[in-house]
C-alpha cells in the first residue's frame, strides 16, 4: 500500500494486441486510482477494453505501455512466476464463466489457491470449509461444480477469490451468466464483502449492479471517459 | 511449499476425473509392452528350443580325445601314449579361463540290475555341467546329475530313454532303485526324446551316466576317456582348442603343435548354418519389434497432446490462481511416469500371465516362451519417453500461454 491509501495505482496504461497484419490498441493510456476498501463498477460497451483493463489489473495479462503498481509493488517487468505469485497473494478472481475445475469438489476448488500459496493442508481444509459455509454452500463442499447450479457456482467461485485473503477481489461480470435472482444474491454477497471492508472491483454492464458500487468508472475506446461516485 | 503429497494428490484427482484418457494412455503402453514382452518372449523360447532340438550331441562343444604322440619333445620320443586325469582337466580349467564349460568323461560298460533284469549298460561318469553342454534334457519329474551329487559321491543315475523303456517298460524309472556293479543306485532322471544325429560311443538314448565322483570309486579308473569342453563362442573355436591343447601340452609335455596327442571333433561347423538362420530370424523380430514401439509411440504421443490441449483451459484457470511453470510441467511430468509405471507393470503381468497359460503341448514344437523383465521395463519406458517428449512441449507451452489466453481455449 503506498502513500494515500491506494491499492491500484495506473498509469498511462496502453495496451496492443497484435494479431500479425492488424494491430489493435485496447487501451490508450488509462490512469487509474483505487484506494482500500472502494468497491469499483468498471462500465462500458462491449469493445470499450474493460475486460483488458481487467485482465491487467488482475496480472493475467502485461500492458505495453505504462505504469502499474499493484499493492504498493511496480508490477511491470516482473518475471512470470513472480506474476503468478501476486495473482495468487493479492488478487481474488471472479469470473462470468466461474473457470472452476469442473472434475473435483467444491472444496478442492476453493482449496486450490491455498495450495498454490504453501498453505499446509490442515489449514487449507478448515479454511476452505469456513469460506463455502459463509457463501451459503456449507453442504456442497463434496460436490463437483457440474452438481451445482450456476448461483451456486458462482459463489464457490467467490469462495475461492477469498482463499489466500487478497488485497483485492476482481470480478469480470460476475452475474452475466446468471439469473436476475442468483444475480442478486452474488451482488448481496458482494455488498457484504465490501460493508467488511474489503477492496472490490467489478466490472460489469449491469446498471444494477453498477448502482450499488461506490465508484463507477466508465470506458470507452480504450480510455477512462467517466468516473465518479455514486 | 508444495510438497510431494500435493502433487500427488492433485493427481490422483485428475487421473480420477480422466478415467478415460488416463486408461487410454495406460492401455497403450500395457499394449506395446505386452508386444514386445511377448514377441521376444515367443523368439527366445524358439532359439533355446531350435538349439536343443538342433543340438542332439551338444551345444557348440568340442569333444578331444588323448591319443599318443607323433612328434618328439624335449628328448622324449615319439609314439608315447598320453593319460588324462581330473588333475590334468583341473589344470586345463585353470589355464584356459574363457572356457563355458569343461568335462572329463570316463566311460564303460557297467553291469545294471533291477528285478529280474540284468544287462550291460554303457556308462559315462560326468559331471553336473556335461548335462548342459551335452543338450541331457531331463523328462518332466526328473533331473541331471548336479554338483552336490558330484561333491558326495552320491549313487545316482540318468538314463538316456531307450534304456530306461528296456529296464523299466512303462514304469517311472524315477526313484526306482537299479543296483550297478551290485551296488544299489537311485534314477533320478530320464533323459526327453531328443534328435541325436552323431555320437562317439552310441547314442544318449541307450547310456547311463552317473557322477564323475561315483563313477571313480565304483570302478576304481584313473583315467578319463574323453574331454568335453565348450568354447565361449562357435567362432572361437579353433583358438580355444589351441589354447586347450597348448595348456595341456606343457602339463604332460608333449609339442603344443602335436595334433595327435590331442585329438579334437569340432562340432560347431553344423552350427554355422543354424547360426546365420538365427541372425536373420532375430533381425527380423527387432525389426517388427521397433515397428511396434514406433505404431505404440505415434499412439500414446497422440493420446498425450489431446490431454494437453483439452487442459490447456485448466492450465489457464490454475495460472490464474497463481500456480507457476513448474507447477504444471512437474504435475505433467510425475502424471506421465506414473501412467508408464502402471502400464508397464500391467503389461508385464499380462504377458506374464499369457506365457503360463501357454499350452504345454504347443511347447513341444516353438518352445518355453520366457518374458524378460528388462524387455517389458525397456519397452514401457521407451513408450514412457515418448510420450512424455510429445506431451512436454505442449505442455509447456500452455504454461507459456497468458492465464487469460489459456482460459479461453
Amino acid at each position: 500500500m503506498n502513500r494515500n491509501g491506494s491499492i491500484i495505482h495506473m498509469s498511462g496504461i496502453r495496451k496492443v494486441y497484435d494479431t500479425g497484419k492488424v494491430k489493435v490498441e485496447a487501451l490508450k493510456g488509462v490512469d487509474l486510482e483505487i484506494r482500500k476498501g472502494e468497491m469499483v463498477a468498471i462500465v462500458g460497451p462491449s469493445g470499450s477494453g474493460k475486460s483488458t483493463l481487467m485482465n491487467l489489473l488482475g496480472c493475467l495479462d502485461t500492458p505495453t505501455a505504462g505504469s502499474y503498481e499493484l499493492g504498493g509493488d511496480d508490477v511491470a517487468g516482473v518475471t512470470r512466476d513472480e506474476l503468478a505469485e501476486i495473482r495468487n497473494r493479492r488478487v481474488g478472481f471472479v469470473f462470468q464463466n466461474f473457470n472452476l475445475l469442473p472434475h473435483i469438489s467444491s472444496q478442492e476448488n476453493v482449496e486450490m489457491p491455498m495450495l498454490f500459496g504453501g498453505v499446509p493442508v490442515r489449514e487449507r481444509r478448515e479454511r476452505a470449509r469456513d469460506l463455502l459455509t459463509k457463501v451459503g454452500l456449507g453442504d456442497r463442499v463434496d460436490h463437483k461444480p457440474t452438481e451445482l447450479s450456476g448461483g451456486q457456482m458462482q459463489r464457490v467461485a467467490i469462495a475461492r477469490a477469498l482463499a489466500m485473503d487478497p488485497a483485492i477481489i476482481l470480478a469480470d461480470e460476475p452475474t452475466g451468466n446468471l439469473d436476475t435472482s442468483s444475480g442478486s444474491d452474488i451482488m448481496s454477497i458482494f455488498n457484504e464483502l465490501w460493508k467488511q471492508g474489503r477492496t472490490l472491483v467489478i466490472i460489469t454492464h449491469d446498471p444494477a449492479l453498477a448502482k450499488r458500487a461506490s465508484r463507477v468508472v466508465e470506458i470507452r475506446d480504450g480510455v477512462v471517459m467517466n468516473d465518479h461516485m455514486n | 511449499m508444495i510438497t510431494i503429497h500435493d502433487v500427488l494428490a492433485q493427481l490422483l484427482r485428475d487421473v480420477r476425473a480422466e478415467k478415460l484418457r488416463t486408461f487410454l494412455t495406460i492401455f497403450g503402453i500395457v499394449w506395446g509392452t505386452v508386444a514386445i514382452s511377448l514377441m521376444l518372449a515367443f523368439g527366445n523360447g524358439l532359439h533355446q528350443h531350435l538349439i536343443v532340438q538342433t543340438a542332439g550331441l551338444g551345444d557348440r562343444i568340442v569333444i578331444a580325445w588323448p591319443g599318443a604322440t607323433s612328434i618328439p619333445f624335449q628328448g622324449l620320443g615319439k609314439g608315447r601314449k598320453l593319460r588324462m586325469t581330473d588333475e590334468d582337466v583341473a589344470y586345463i580349467q585353470a589355464q584356459v579361463r574363457e572356457l563355458k564349460g569343461i568335462c572329463g568323461e570316463y566311460e564303460n560298460n557297467l553291469r545294471v540290475e533291477y528285478n529280474a533284469k540284468t544287462i550291460s549298460v554303457d556308462t559315462a561318469g560326468v559331471n553336473d555341467v556335461y548335462g548342459s553342454m551335452r543338450n541331457q534334457v531331463p523328462s518332466p519329474g526328473g533331473r541331471f546329475i548336479d554338483a552336490l551329487d558330484v561333491r558326495d559321491q552320491r549313487r545316482v543315475a540318468f538314463l538316456g530313454d531307450k534304456l530306461a523303456a528296456d529296464i523299466f517298460g512303462t514304469i517311472d524309472p524315477v526313484g526306482k532303485t537299479i543296483l550297478v556293479n551290485q551296488s544299489p543306485f537311485l534314477v533320478i532322471g530320464v533323459l526327453k526324446k531328443k534328435a541325436q544325429d552323431s555320437n562317439y560311443n552310441g547314442p544318449d538314448n541307450q547310456k547311463m551316466f552317473i557322477p564323475v565322483t561315483t563313477y571313480r570309486a565304483l570302478t576304481g579308473e584313473k583315467y578319463i576317456d574323453d574331454l568335453i569342453f565348450q568354447p565361449p563362442s562357435a567362432a572361437d573355436t579353433k583358438k580355444t582348442i589351441d589354447a586347450v591343447r597348448t595348456a595341456l601340452a606343457h602339463k604332460l609335455r608333449f609339442d603344443p603343435s602335436d595334433k595327435e596327442a590331442l585329438a579334437a571333433w569340432d562340432t560347431t561347423d553344423q552350427f554355422k548354418f543354424f547360426d546365420n538362420f538365427m541372425l536373420a530370424f532375430n533381425t527380423f523380430l527387432g525389426i517388427i519389434g521397433v515397428l511396434t514401439l514406433i505404431v505404440g509411440g505415434i499412439g500414446v504421443s497422440n493420446i498425450m497432446n489431446v490431454v494437453v490441449e483439452e487442459r490447456t483451459r485448466e492450465i489457464g484457470i490454475k495460472m490464474a490462481l497463481g500456480a507457476k511453470q513448474r507447477w504444471i510441467l512437474m504435475q505433467f511430468l510425475v502424471e506421465t511416469m506414473l501412467v508408464t509405471a502402471i502400464g508397464g507393470a500391467f503389461g508385464f503381468a499380462i504377458s506374464i500371465g499369457i506365457c503360463s497359460i501357454f499350452p504345454k503341448a504347443a511347447e513341444e514344437f516353438v518352445g518355453h516362451p520366457e518374458v524378460s523383465p528388462a524387455v517389458a521395463l525397456l519397452t514401457a519406458a521407451a513408450l514412457g519417453l515418448v510420450g512424455l517428449i510429445a506431451g512436454y512441449f505442449p505442455a509447456r507451452d500452455a504454461a507459456r500461454l497468458d492465464p487469460v489466453v489459456a482460459m479461453k481455449l
